[in-house]
């Protein structure tokens, strides 16, 4: 097996509002091996992009604050290098593709200034090798009128062209962690194919290990090594992709795949989990999951059940896999 | 894919068969500046001449490559950009020919759920009143009643009363979202044009926003332009599909016809590409070979010849008829 790249060690994230703490990053921990392709999936609003963004060391703080945890990356704790390190690792080793495009390329400049700075900044090319790159770039991501797009605002570009562009900055410098945080929302079918395959082939070419957060359980089936669940804030199950897919175990897991809808297997009403995430505010200790859970127990609404492997490789944190809930 | 052909329909008839929103042969061009002087040099086709009916109480789905014009179509059809030619009719008026006053008092019969949630959101109003604001405006409840209005629809919505006061950045992708789809509810409009309105949803809470929008559906006969890449959402609530490729329509039929029997290549290719939540399943895709061409000089005859696996010579020299060819069922293609 691999050597693990990125190891998340007890991660708490927190945020202060007005309303109180929101633990959203709650004792986070799992791993991240060479040239693997693991995807984080969960619940809307579980800690997946707080996560990402923490390894980034992108949290705005305040209201934001990594409070617990280490984050080991190549064997060094990111959370203790300096500013300086860090954003030298940023956007060079470690590269991360952004939720929402529009709001992290920057209105103001043009397209091919936001490509070509990385590649002035950490690669140290020359304005003129920059711009040929970038135009390859934009070319590689499957974008017409390369040319074109490189003078133009990311106002005048539809949201899968702006999508793509933030896939090429991130792409550009041959990053060893890929931190793609829904890549392909705004993507058709087609193009998202397309993407998906450049994902695997830079994967392969150059040993990248990518870090997918991702809702599409059809992308996740197609690209992961390995499926990392979350919901409100902690890690409540993960396995190698095929073992989740064959044997979900947390009733939240189960939850999520019989959701998808299926094309030509369509039913009257799409199956949903019933009732709300908690308020992340006032988080017990407890599953959180409990209210929701058609098997909840009474240890359930008193205790946090453990996340622990009951086969191999396969973590799971519910009650129903433990003594104390067998007994139940 | 034919061996799928016998399923009932679960969806009911979808509308009356009376047409709500009509457009005909709508085209949006951007221009495109060059030179020290910012002259016009040439043209983005983003809608290139596009004709459909939506029905009441039908919902319209729309799909297609990135960058083919979905969004503009959507916009263009509120009137939220203006044209470049042709014509929007809702309820049997044009649109683009409303006075200003005319115009906002048909605002509040449509909507529109934004593809981007965070740049339609203003960053220092607090969500519960960027969900009412609307309401306000046009004077349709009073301050002291929206509060509970809103929180309301949040929560059918799938939101919390205690989001009521935060502001946008203290959500994430889903959450936003799903304050846009609040937004637009709670005006009670008639029409909603829906850009990828659940692209950033986990898939249980697609399935309750979903359920949703098909419950207003046959309820209060809401009508929708929905746009998406997911064709199994578009399946699973769409009584019609579009399929769009580079600013035209290429095939239009109802769901079923179109799943069954898909007609053009492009949108066989899109169908062999739709990822299938089963990790031991290996499929063969369609790989569409060739660059996507550009919107401002698209190619002649068949937009799609060029990257087409069945082009032949006729697909570069003629463009095809876009046909009825039965059941509903339009497509623009030589080999259909
Ligand atoms: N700046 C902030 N201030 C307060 N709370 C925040 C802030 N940013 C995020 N949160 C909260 O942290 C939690 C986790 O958010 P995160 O963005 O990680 O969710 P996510 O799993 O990525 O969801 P999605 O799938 O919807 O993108 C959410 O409850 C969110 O409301
Ligand atoms: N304001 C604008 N100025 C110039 N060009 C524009 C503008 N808005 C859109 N375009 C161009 O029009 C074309 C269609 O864009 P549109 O946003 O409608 O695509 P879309 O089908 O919604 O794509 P996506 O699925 O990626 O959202 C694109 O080529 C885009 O670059
Ligand atoms: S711990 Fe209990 S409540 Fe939580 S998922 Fe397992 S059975 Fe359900
Ligand atoms: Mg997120
Ligand atoms: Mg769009």
């Amino acid at each position: 097996m691999a050597k693990d790249l990125v190891e998340f060690r007890n991660l708490e994230t927190h945020f202060k509002t007005s309303a109180g703490t929101v633990k959203a990053v709650n004792d986070v921990s799992f791993s991240i091996r060479e040239g693997e392709t693991l995807c984080v999936v969960g619940e809307s609003g579980c800690g997946k992009s707080v996560t990402a963004m923490s390894l980034m060391q992108l949290i705005e703080s305040p209201p934001g604050k990594i409070v617990g945890g280490e984050i080991m990356f190549e064997g060094k704790d990111l959370l203790k290098l300096s500013k300086k390190e860090m954003s030298r690792l940023r956007g060079n080793e470690i590269a991360m593709i952004f939720q929402e495009p529009m709001s992290s390329l920057n209105p103001v400049f043009t397209i091919g200034k936001q490509i070509t700075e990385p590649l002035l900044y950490h690669l140290t090319m020359t304005q003129k090798e920059a711009k040929a790159r970038a135009i390859e770039l934009i070319t590689m991501v499957g974008i017409p009128r390369p040319e074109k797009i490189f003078d133009s605002y990311p106002h005048e570009l539809s949201g899968g062209m702006r999508q793509r562009i933030m896939i090429a900055i991130a792409l550009s410098c041959n990053p060893k962690l890929l931190i793609a945080d829904e890549p392909t929302t705004a993507l058709d079918v087609t193009i998202q194919a397309q993407i998906l395959d450049l994902m695997r082939d830079i994967k392969t070419k150059m040993n990248t290990a990518i870090m997918m957060i991702t809702h599409d359980l059809g992308v996740v089936a197609e690209m992961a090594d390995f499926v990392v669940v979350m919901y409100a804030g902690k890690v409540i199950e993960e396995a190698p992709v095929l073992e989740l897919f064959r044997e979900p175990r947390h009733p939240y897991t189960q939850g999520l795949l019989k959701a998808k809808p299926i094309i030509n297997q369509r039913q009257e009403r799409l199956y949903s989990i019933p009732g709300q995430v908690p308020n992340p505010v006032d988080l017990g200790e407890n599953c959180h999951f409990h209210d929701r859970c058609e098997f909840c127990m009474e240890i359930c609404k008193v205790k946090a059940p453990p996340l622990r492997a009951h086969i191999d490789g396969h973590k799971t944190a519910c009650w129903l896999y433990e003594e104390e809930g067998k007994a139940q | 894919m034919s061996e799928s052909a016998v399923q009932v329909d679960t969806r009911h008839s979808g509308g009356t068969g009376e047409p709500l929103v009509q457009v005909e042969n709508l085209k949006k061009y951007f221009p495109i500046t060059g030179g020290v002087f910012q002259r016009r040099v040439g043209d983005v086709k983003a809608v290139d001449g596009v004709s459909f009916t939506i029905n009441k109480g039908e919902s319209f789905g729309l799909v297609g490559e990135s960058g083919c014009g979905k969004s503009t179509i959507g916009r263009t059809l509120l009137r939220l950009n203006d044209k470049t030619d042709g014509s929007v009719h809702f309820e049997g008026q044009d649109l683009h020919k409303l006075s200003k006053s005319e115009l906002r008092k048909m605002r509040t019969k449509m909507q529109i759920v934004f593809q981007d949630p965070f740049s339609s959101l203003n960053p220092r109003i607090k969500v519960g009143e960027a969900i009412g604001e609307a309401l306000i405006d046009h004077g349709l409840v009073s301050r002291k009643d929206v509060k509970e209005r809103v929180i309301e629809t949040m929560k059918i919505c799938g939101l919390a009363d205690y989001h009521y006061d935060r502001f946008p950045h203290e959500f994430s992708g889903g959450q936003r979202q799903r304050i846009g789809i609040a937004r637009a509810l709670i005006m009670n409009p008639e029409f909603i044009v829906a850009d990828e309105p659940v692209s950033a949803l986990d898939v249980s809470i697609q399935a309750q926003i979903i359920n949703l929008l098909s419950d207003l559906q046959s309820e209060k006969q809401l009508t929708y332009l929905f746009i998406s890449h997911d064709l199994s959402v578009v399946e699973h609530l769409c009584n019609r599909v579009g399929v769009m490729y580079l600013g035209t329509m290429m095939e239009m039929a109802p769901t079923d016809e179109l799943f069954s029997n898909p007609l053009h290549p492009y949108t066989k290719a899109l169908m062999s590409a739709i990822p299938v939540p089963d990790p031991t399943l290996k499929r063969e895709r369609i790989v569409l070979q060739g660059d996507i061409p550009s919107p401002a000089n698209p190619p002649s005859g068949c937009k799609f010849h060029t990257r087409c696996p069945m082009a032949s010579d006729i697909c570069k020299e003629q463009v095809p008829e876009y046909r009825n060819v039965g059941n509903e069922h339009f497509v623009a293609c030589h080999f259909a």
